[in-house]
């Protein structure tokens, strides 16, 4: 096994197109090391990132957040500016594993583990994040959804490297926010989650709205039925079951030791409804 | 020397109060060392390859390739282990659960062991070994286990207990009954009768400490064994005769435990690191990984239970049936016996019948749990009990209260009670704040009784007095919740010293006489009768002393707070001679003074408790929150309190997780899904309230301080009260543990459906 720490971003897409065998990244290793331990994978290569510069910070410019690939999760949650601007997505961010895991897991991480269940990435959908990706062909910028294809795959080609996740700048009277349901109160993986991003207009009625859903299907889904029902509402009663309608519709779920498809599809609307509200009220909303 | 083990009503320096643990410091700085941090010179790595099928017969194991690898000192199979049990059934199933013979019988079962020069040759020695499987037809469902269609786990076992000789194989082992009355006449008398079917899933002890040792087998025939247990001169015995060593030869140290609760009362990973090192020549060193743990060792059974309870509409129990199937792995077990046997012990009954089925299934070999089996009928019985006090309308604490056991009840299981503490603990939970504090929104609450027998059972111990006049005392029963404190405090209290003057240290199999293991709640109990039996014969040899110093009979002098004193006018002039005195003269009045003791302990006094809590659920999700419990319970007499509400507050932490969340789930290819921390839920911190404990002492007649047992019968009704919360909570009644959010979202769902 080889393990090299690079010192740019092109070094590591270097390394990454040029390896043979299987390559993995590392961040804050609180995948790899797991899956390297438990024996599922043994890499010929391990490319750690944590030494380029750059990654490690959280910018803000005029046109919003960029949070480096290996800015800890922890670090999201003392950035002042972003928990101001998207406290949904940092609140997701700061449920992943534990205190000790959060001050090691990253965003990047945890968007290209592409589990359905990731806490951060229906966050990170319903703000429309994006990703800057950087391989071989140069650099490009994708929507955070069109990352993982399915269960631990993604659509990064051999070489591909995330840089940073972008975050816009907020719009007044905008809010988001991230539930998850787990049995127990911490240290567990969503059975259901969901995210919900929404900007109000002067009335306070929805203006546009952006809602994901984890754990209910192969990948993280985007329900853009589900904007449709809430735009142009103010949440009331009526809107609110028709969303949890909508969103228990749109799962795609299967049954296994954490759940059931009814208790997943039931559940993905009582949380996209709550979910909903905490955004509303972040917003400003009454 | 005639040693008196009756209660005697004294009153107490030492015993009762709490000071600092012996063990503490050491635990909380990181220094105290548990199985893992042994090791030697030259020690190797071992490691266990483990079927991957549920059932499947072994045709061939091909070792060759592994033998070859470089770094690789032995391999190992069944044929390294020969089957030296002579027909010890018990004993043969130990064997072929350490290392599977003809068959794999679960998914995790032991076929085939490496020891190496390092983890990553040992795991690559592992991937080398190839065994040729025949998959066989499997069933991991008790209830489906028992049915005439099941495939056969072994077709030479034939259920034992019936009536009639049965002429088929079965899966079901064994059949018991207990009870007395006739439950005709007793259901023909009831005026309200609640019968119902319950099933309860297999939990896993989830002590955080995986199962460790370091084996040592020297060329002479001779061995160490260093290992994380609660019981190292059982496991020397076990160890022992499936090696075909002399149980002298095998030295077992017990390290420090990092949790056992009845499953580290049996060999797994020892005898198979023995065999390991006697091949190679060279220590090894065998730690499982949590995924071995939750594969191949523990469980408990998963069960089905049906219950039937007629009253009349006084409140009296007329008749009360009960019918329990316990899983027990591949092997034959005794699991639901004591299900059968405990299920209606907390009550008054004339009319009473329960009947258990062993049920075999490709599982793990269950293995004991804290209370073993009698959590699940507690369950079972106790929610029977809660519906039929609704149906009758009464209270649900005055209903038992009105019918419970008490001094003079025969039981259910048989023996007539002495002294017993289910009626005290339940008029304490009626008086309890807790019963009387208001409920909010989506809130219920629950109440739940438990009873276990306790164990006595040999014990042996040594207490020596330094020439300084501090006092070691050697104990061989495995410190598992505190009890070196717990002894310290006897020696003192008996000796009339401080607590600071006595060191409690576990014993090796070599120092000390045979011990049975720390389980079935006997440790401080039998340890402390002989800790006291110890103390008084050392007393005797320190009156002595003072005697011959003094020039005085021996029986003019008594033993007071710590002094040897003269008795009688005649003696007025006489100081006091104190322990320490007498013990630095020693070297001059006849060499060390000592006592010893080696008894039988019997009569562990019967332990019952009272749990009461409150649950709220969200009935839009199914998910809980224990919001406040409390637990009552009888310890005869709490010799050091902070330990002993210790065990209550970790029984209920236990039986939450199991009530609510834990559970071993089986896909359709019999492979366990969740073998870790993250899908096997036990509790976290923030999942639990402060556990609040109220302490009965009713004395032990048996014992000299009046101590029962206090270890289990705390994990006995948390299942059951929970479930009544819940189902006070949600309207609906909850019948199949654990109660996961998505079974109680689908009961919910169920009842609003009709």
């Amino acid at each position: 096994m080889r393990y090299i720490r690079p010192l740019s971003i092109e070094d590591a897409a270097g390394l990454l197109a040029g390896s043979t065998g299987t390559a993995a990244i590392l961040a804050g290793g609180s995948d790899l090391l797991v899956r390297m331990k438990g024996g599922f994978i043994e890499p010929d290569l391990i490319v750690d990132i944590k030494a380029i510069e750059g990654l490690n910070e959280i910018r803000e410019t005029s046109e919003g957040f960029g949070i480096g690939a290996a800015v800890p999760c922890a670090v999201l949650g003392e950035s002042k500016a972003l928990k101001k601007a998207w406290p949904g997505v940092v609140e997701a961010a700061n449920l992943i594993g534990s205190k000790q895991v959060q001050g090691r897991c990253t965003i990047v991480g945890n968007l290209c583990n592409a589990s359905p269940a990731a806490d951060s990435v229906p966050a990170l959908v319903a703000a429309g994040a994006k990703a800057v990706v950087v391989g071989p062909g140069g650099r490009r910028t994708i929507a955070v959804e069109a990352v993982p294809t399915g269960p631990g795959k993604t659509s990064l080609a051999k070489g591909e490297i995330i840089e940073a996740i972008l975050l816009d700048r907020r719009p007044p009277r905008a809010g988001d926010a991230y539930l998850r349901f787990i049995p127990r109160t911490e240290m567990d993986i969503a059975v259901v989650s969901a995210g919900v991003n929404l900007t109000l207009d002067e009335q306070g009625r929805v203006k546009s709205a952006r809602l994901a859903l984890g754990a209910v299907a192969a990948t993280v889904i985007l329900v853009e039925e589900a904007a449709e029902v809430l735009v142009g509402s103010k949440l009331d009663e009526a809107t609110l079951e028709r969303l949890a309608k909508v969103c228990s519709g749109a799962c795609r779920p299967i049954d296994d030791k954490r759940g059931t498809i009814e208790f997943r599809r039931k559940v993905a609307g009582v949380l996209a409804k709550r979910a909903a509200i905490a955004a509303y009220k972040r917003a400003g909303g009454k | 020397m005639n040693f008196d083990p009756r209660y005697s009503g004294r009153s107490f320096t030492s015993v009762g109060t709490r000071p600092i643990r012996p063990d503490g410091v050491d635990k909380v700085t990181g220094r105290a060392r548990y199985g893992a941090d042994f090791n030697m010179a030259g020690q190797l790595v071992g490691r266990v390859l483990r079927s991957p099928h549920a059932h499947a017969k072994i045709r061939k194991i091909d070792t060759s390739k592994a033998e070859k690898l470089a770094g690789v000192k032995a391999v190992i199979t069944a044929a390294d282990l020969p089957d030296l049990t002579d027909g010890d059934a018990a004993m043969y199933d130990i064997l072929d659960n350490c290392m599977a013979r003809e068959k794999a019988f679960y998914d995790g079962h032991a076929v085939a062991a490496v020891a190496a020069v390092d983890a990553r040759t040992a795991r690559q020695a592992l991937k080398l070994i190839e065994v040729d499987y025949e998959v066989l037809p499997h069933v991991v469902d008790v209830d489906e286990a028992m049915k005439h269609t099941a495939p056969l786990l072994n077709d030479a076992i034939f259920t034992e207990g019936l009536d009639e000789k049965p002429v088929k194989p079965s899966n079901v082992t064994k059949r018991t009954q207990f009870g007395h009355g006739d439950i005709q006449e007793g259901f023909g008398q009831a005026d309200f009768v609640v019968e119902r079917s319950f099933k309860t899933e297999q939990t896993h002890q989830g002590y955080i400490e995986p199962h460790a040792c370091v084996a040592n087998v020297s060329s002479d025939g001779t061995a160490d064994l260093w290992v994380c247990t609660q019981g190292h001169f059982v496991y020397r015995q076990h160890c022992a005769q499936l090696l075909g060593m002399e149980a002298s030869k095998l030295r077992v140290t017990s390290s420090e435990i990092g949790g056992g609760f009845g499953g580290k009362t049996h060999v797994w990973a020892e005898p198979v690191a023995l065999a390991l090192s006697r091949k190679a020549g060279r220590p090894v060193k065998l730690v499982m990984t949590r995924d071995e743990v939750f594969r191949a060792s523990g469980p408990t059974s998963a069960t089905s239970i049906d219950v039937r309870i007629g009253a009349r509409k006084d409140g009296t129990i007329t008749a009360a049936e009960a019918t329990l199937r316990y899983s027990c792995g591949p092997y034959a077990g005794m699991w639901a016996e004591i299900g059968a046997m405990t299920a209606f012990a907390c009550y008054k009954l004339d009319n009473v019948k329960t009947v258990g089925y062993e049920v075999l299934v490709n599982r793990p070999k269950t293995a004991a749990y804290r209370a073993p089996s009698a959590p699940m009928a507690a369950f079972a019985v106790e929610s029977a009990v809660d519906e039929l006090a609704k149906e009758i309308g009464m209270d649900p604490v005055d209903f038992r209260i009105r019918n419970a056991a008490q001094e003079g009840t025969r039981s259910s299981y048989g023996p007539v009670y002495g002294p017993i503490g289910i009626g005290p603990t339940l008029e304490a939970a009626k008086n309890h704040p807790h019963m009387k504090a208001p409920l909010g929104k989506n809130q219920g609450r629950g109440m739940a009784c438990g009873f276990w027998f306790n164990f006595g059972g040999q014990t042996c111990t040594d207490l020596n007095i330094g020439m300084d006049g501090s006092v070691s005392l050697a104990v061989g029963t495995v410190d598992v919740g505190g009890s070196r404190a717990s002894l310290s405090l006897v020696a003192a209290e008996e000796l009339g010293i401080d607590y600071g003057q006595v060191k409690a240290v576990v014993a090796d199999t070599s120092s000390l006489g045979y011990n049975d293991m720390t389980d079935g709640s006997r440790g401080t109990f039998s340890s402390s009768m002989a800790t006291i039996s110890a103390a008084r014969n050392a007393i005797k040899v320190l009156r002595e002393r003072a005697a011959q110093t003094w020039d005085i009979p021996v029986d003019d002098v008594i033993w007071e707070k710590g002094h040897a004193i003269a008795k009688g006018e005649k003696y007025g002039n006489l100081a006091a001679l104190s322990l320490k005195e007498i013990a630095a003269a020693s070297g001059k009045t006849g060499g060390p003074i000592a006592g010893h003791s080696e008894l039988v302990a019997d009569g562990a006094g019967v332990s019952f408790a009272t749990h009461i809590c409150d649950i709220e659920v969200d009935p839009e999700t199914g998910s809980t929150r224990v919001l406040r419990y409390t637990v009552v319970q009888d310890a005869g007499k709490a010799v050091h309190p902070t330990y002993v509400e210790g065990q209550y507050q970790g029984g209920a932490a236990q039986g939450i997780g199991w009530a609510l969340n834990e559970e071993y789930i089986y896909g359709k290819d019999g492979r366990l899904q969740n073998p870790g921390f993250l899908d096997y839920r036990i509790p976290v911190c923030s999942d639990l309230p402060m556990i609040d404990t109220q302490i009965l002492e009713i004395p032990n007649p048996n014992h000299p301080y009046g101590v029962r047992g206090v270890g289990e019968t705390s994990i006995v009704p948390p299942l059951a009260a929970i479930a009544n919360a819940v189902s006070n909570a949600v309207g609906v009644r909850m019948t199949h543990i654990p109660m996961s959010p998505p079974r109680i979202l689908a009961a919910i769902e169920a009842e609003r459906e009709g």
